[in-house]
């Protein structure tokens, strides 16, 4: 339970960081989620990015809707500060914290009940806006905490665990991310950790709108044959685009990659994203080729995974409001209140 | 029935605009209002407008007054009746003796005019067509063409009126001087072909003194200025659009780095209310001002957010300027009808903050007052308007502004605070008065976080379902209610020349209307004892004024007494002692109603049979 404290003894030699740290000043509480639940190992994996990419945890704001996913703050990062808001509103929430203060590192954590249902709607505008952010959705298919109804990226013809067939058409997130813009987009898959870590330091890296849709088996409720997110269905079907390596720009890592197979892409603070290509075809700088290959596979029946798009120099919404460089909550008086002599200019307009 | 005398009035008078919306009549008639009030005479203008951009009928309504008389009187004086579509209804308005001016060009049946008013026709129409080809020209001069009649009617100073014109036209200057041919156009119409002036005058003063001119929402948006406001997210409806319009022009002027040009705020239009109150909350939890602006629709799809303000204790501010609900309602009227949804949104056990400003002045003072109070209580504070004052020019005192006035950023511990060893539980009420401190987010790297929820949890934010933390927490929540009882803007009393038992509580809008009731009620030997409430939850001094007399009227400009029900149900008071005097037709509320229904209650209440007027 959460609200049992975690023992916070060290290894005396477990591996730190450049500052220090080592893995377990990145870890929160223990995890009230289901033993096995794919969100347990998004948890896992965020965890490790964080430690890995030497971020201090205080500069993280966590912010996230309602749900199992929306739980899983509370699982990681345990120093720095945390919002388990209003289900489907995390976009705006992390909207207004990040208008605040553009300074620190925001991770929107959701589920595609909370994305794709009701919050459908603020996903979309925060995407479109290009917050910066690292926006992760922990797709299940599946509403767990009320027990196992459908939700909406649930697959047409998948079947719930009661036998019941879903009707409706899903809805494909990192489609729609595509199409809205987000200047990073990924899918990837709980159970592969190799993948996935090197995309979540990407996007914490990337400075815009990063979306990822991590497919996470409900092990409760969607996890039985007849599913289209439970582990076996997504292993078989799953088409990698590339494999990621991440580096960091701060400490650069020598890499030696077979030059035809590579290739870099170099983010706006330095960090390079080495992208091992499977599809050799595949260019992760053209977004319209992504969404045809994205709509390609599915027709096909596969889950593509990996990287699928990302703009190298993107903007964020604070460049669109040309806002200054120093945090709105940090500003004071002196910056803000015009004061008594404009004021006397004002009323003698007014007359 | 004889004729009865043509009203004779100098400085005290309403006239109305008949014009149809989208034909560019709004400027020139401010400019009618704005050229009494520099001839130093009190004004109090009113739009009267439907929900629609272009073609249907809307109205300009004046009351000059040089008693300061600001609130809606009620009746028309004089009516320019520039709209045939509405003009039956227009003549039909005009109080006996009245004047009705329209455009004679086209003959109008002699059974459309009454005989007990006084009828000035002018072929506007006609001179138009015959001074200018182009027909946007036409429509746009005949405004002022009107404008210039009326100056020979009303024996107004045709300089005032030229200056005004000029003032519009400061970038544009080649517009000058047409607009100023074609006001002479109309005041040498009338000078020369109809009698000048009418029995209705306005005649210089000095009744005006340092007052401004200003729209609510202009005031209120300008108050978030001051008050450090840096985050702005909304939605559009109205009437509250126009704040945040306001807002960000007031930023644009007074908010960029001299330097750098760069914004030092953030207005961010947002796909809709649930997205604006979100954004909002997120920035307050990160420590920055932040407020929307919206009306009673979308109060209600904020409500969920507004409980998580409450429990989750994050300083937000709602600027509701209150139109007529429920539902769509009438969103271009005027109404006080959404104290209950306010002061007890969301689910749950809420109470929350209302400041009820009466005119732009307190629009501009609350606006900026409640920041600091949403970061001293921690909560959503809520900033009434109304449409009548916020989409009016109204007259006011003056903006005022203390240079040493400091922000109250409330009880945020520091990075050096937590390093000193002070214990920090986000939900502890350390001062006994109910406020715990918090932490922005990034202020110390192994100190001082917190997980936010709007889930229950222990003095320590640690989340929790035992009953007892959670009593524990609600209490302290009262407790804080309690504390801010002392910290909104107090009530303010006005005692009557002789003791009373009767006493009558009012707020926001509806001031000026009572000030004018009370006058008009003394006159009639009645005298009651005023308490102009400005906030809730309640002063002590609310229910002292309550104990201090026997009956109380409760004016308000909503069908439910929606003050009263609050006083009944937070001040423990019998509610048979407060009489509900209500308004809520959509029509600013009058002194002449306020008077006329107060009177006849006392009449009652005295067993004295009422006298039908």
């Amino acid at each position: 339970m959460t609200y049992l404290a975690k023992p916070k003894f060290h290894h005396p030699d477990l591996p730190k960081n450049a500052l220090g740290f080592t893995h377990r000043d990145y870890e929160g509480s223990v995890s009230t989620l289901c033993a096995g639940c794919g969100h347990d190992s998004i948890t896992g994996a965020l965890i490790q990015t964080f430690f890995e990419l030497s971020i201090e945890p205080h500069r993280v704001a966590k912010i996230s809707g309602i749900g199992c996913s929306s739980k899983t703050p509370t699982y990681f990062l345990g120093n720095s500060h945390g919002f388990n808001s209003v289900h489907g509103r995390m976009p705006s929430v992390l909207t207004g914290a990040n208008l605040a203060n553009r300074d620190l590192i925001y991770l929107g954590v959701s589920g595609d009940g909370d994305s794709a249902s009701i919050g459908f709607g603020q996903f979309a505008h925060a995407i479109r806006r290009g917050v910066n952010m690292t926006y992760i959705v922990e797709n299940n298919g599946v509403y767990g905490l009320t027990k196992g109804q459908f939700s909406a990226t649930a697959d047409r013809g998948s079947k719930s665990k009661r036998g019941v067939t879903n009707t409706d058409n899903s809805i494909d997130l990192v489609a729609i991310a595509l199409q809205l813009g987000a200047t990073y987009v990924a899918r990837s898959f709980s159970g592969d950790k190799q993948q996935l870590v090197p995309i979540l330091k990407g996007a914490i890296e990337h400075k815009g709108a990063a979306f990822i849709d991590v497919i996470s088996p409900c092990i409760a409720f969607n996890n039985h044959a007849g599913s289209t997110k439970s582990f076996d269905y997504v292993r078989e079907h799953n088409e990698a685009v590339n494999r990621l390596d991440f580096i960091s720009g701060r400490a650069p890592i020598e890499i030696n990659y077979d030059p035809g197979t590579v290739q870099i892409v170099e983010q706006h603070d330095g960090s390079k994203l080495a992208l091992r290509k499977i599809d050799a075809d595949y260019d992760v700088n053209d977004r319209t080729a992504a969404m045809g290959f994205l709509q390609r596979h599915a027709a096909g029946g596969q889950i593509v995974t990996g990287l699928l798009y990302v703009e190298s120099e993107a903007s964020d919404l604070h460049t669109h409001l040309s806002t200054v460089e120093r945090p709105l909550n940090q500003l004071g008086e002196q910056d803000l209140c015009p004061g008594s002599t404009a004021l006397a200019k004002i009323n003698a307009a007014l007359r | 029935m004889p004729a009865p005398r043509p009203i004779s009035s100098v400085n005290d008078f309403v006239i109305r605009f008949a014009n149809v919306n989208g034909s560019g009549s709004a400027s020139a008639n401010e400019m009618f209002a704005r050229a009494v009030m520099r001839m130093g005479v009190p004004v109090s203008p009113r739009n009267i407008f439907p929900s629609n951009i272009q073609g249907l009928p809307t109205w300009y309504e004046v009351r000059v007054t040089e008693a300061g008389h600001l609130g809606a009187r009620g009746g028309v004086d004089m009516m320019v009746a520039m709209n045939p579509q509405t003009f039956d209804k227009d003549v039909a308005m005009i109080e006996p003796g009245g004047y009705l001016f329209y455009d004679s060009t086209k003959p109008i049946p002699a059974g459309k005019f009454r005989d007990d008013i006084t009828v000035i026709g002018v072929p506007l129409t006609a001179i138009c067509n015959s001074e200018y080809s182009d027909p946007r020209q036409r429509q746009l001069f005949k405004n002022i063409i009107y404008l210039g009649v009326l100056s020979a009617l009303l024996d107004m100073e045709p300089a005032v009126l030229e200056a005004l014109i000029g003032e519009q036209y400061k970038s544009k200057e080649k517009l000058i001087q047409p607009n100023v041919h074609a006001l002479h156009l109309g005041r040498d119409y009338a000078l020369k072909n109809l009698k000048c002036p009418l029995g209705l005058t306005v005649k210089r003063a000095d009744k005006v003194g340092d007052m401004i001119f200003v729209e609510g929402n202009s005031a209120a948006a300008l108050g978030a200025v001051y008050g450090g406001a840096t985050v702005c997210a909304w939605y559009p409806i109205t009437p509250s659009s126009s704040l945040a319009d306001a807002f960000t022009k007031h930023c644009g002027k007074l908010r960029v780095d001299p330097q750098t040009k760069k914004a030092r705020y953030a207005i961010v239009q947002a796909e809709d209310e649930l997205a604006s109150i979100g954004m909002v909350i997120g920035a307050g939890w990160n420590g920055a001002r932040a407020f929307t602006a919206t009306s009673g629709p979308g109060i209600s799809l904020m409500s969920e957010f507004i409980g998580l303000s409450y429990f989750a204790e994050i300083p937000a501010v709602i600027f509701n300027v209150q139109r007529a609900g429920p539902s769509t309602g009438m969103p271009t009227r005027t109404q006080q009808c959404d104290l209950i949804s306010c002061a007890y949104a969301s689910h749950g056990d809420t109470k929350h903050v209302l400041l009820f400003p009466e005119d732009p002045h307190e629009a501009f003072e609350f606006g900026a007052q409640a920041f600091d109070l949403a970061d001293r209580l921690q909560t959503t504070i809520f900033v009434m308007l109304d449409l009548d004052i916020g989409m009016n020019h109204r007259l006011c005192r003056p903006f005022r502004w203390d240079d040493s006035r400091r922000y109250d950023r409330g009880k945020v511990m520091t990075a050096a605070e937590l390093d000193s060893g002070r214990d920090f539980g986000r939900y502890l009420d350390v001062d006994g008065d109910g406020i715990p401190y918090r932490t922005y987010p990034g202020t110390h790297p192994t100190k001082g976080s917190f997980f936010t929820r709007g889930t229950s949890r222990d003095r320590y934010a640690r989340y929790t379902e035992e009953g007892p933390p959670y009593v524990d927490n609600m209490q302290r929540l009262l407790r804080k209610f309690e504390t801010a009882k002392d910290m909104v803007p107090r009530p303010l009393t006005a005692n009557a020349g002789k003791p009373t038992k009767f006493g009558v509580i009012y707020y926001g809008s509806t001031a000026p209307a009572m000030d004018e009731a009370i006058d008009m009620l003394e006159a009639r030997g009645h005298h009651i004892d005023r308490m102009r409430v400005r906030a809730f939850p309640f002063h002590s001094s609310v229910p002292s004024f309550l104990a201090d007399h026997d009956f109380v009227f409760v004016v308000e400009q909503n069908r439910d007494a929606q003050l009263r029900s609050l006083i009944v149900n937070e001040c423990n008071v019998d509610p048979v002692r407060l009489v509900p005097v209500l308004h809520f037709d959509g029509t600013p509320i009058t002194a002449r109603f306020i008077a006329k229904t107060i009177g006849e209650r006392i009449d009652t209440l005295h067993g004295k049979p009422a006298v039908v007027s």
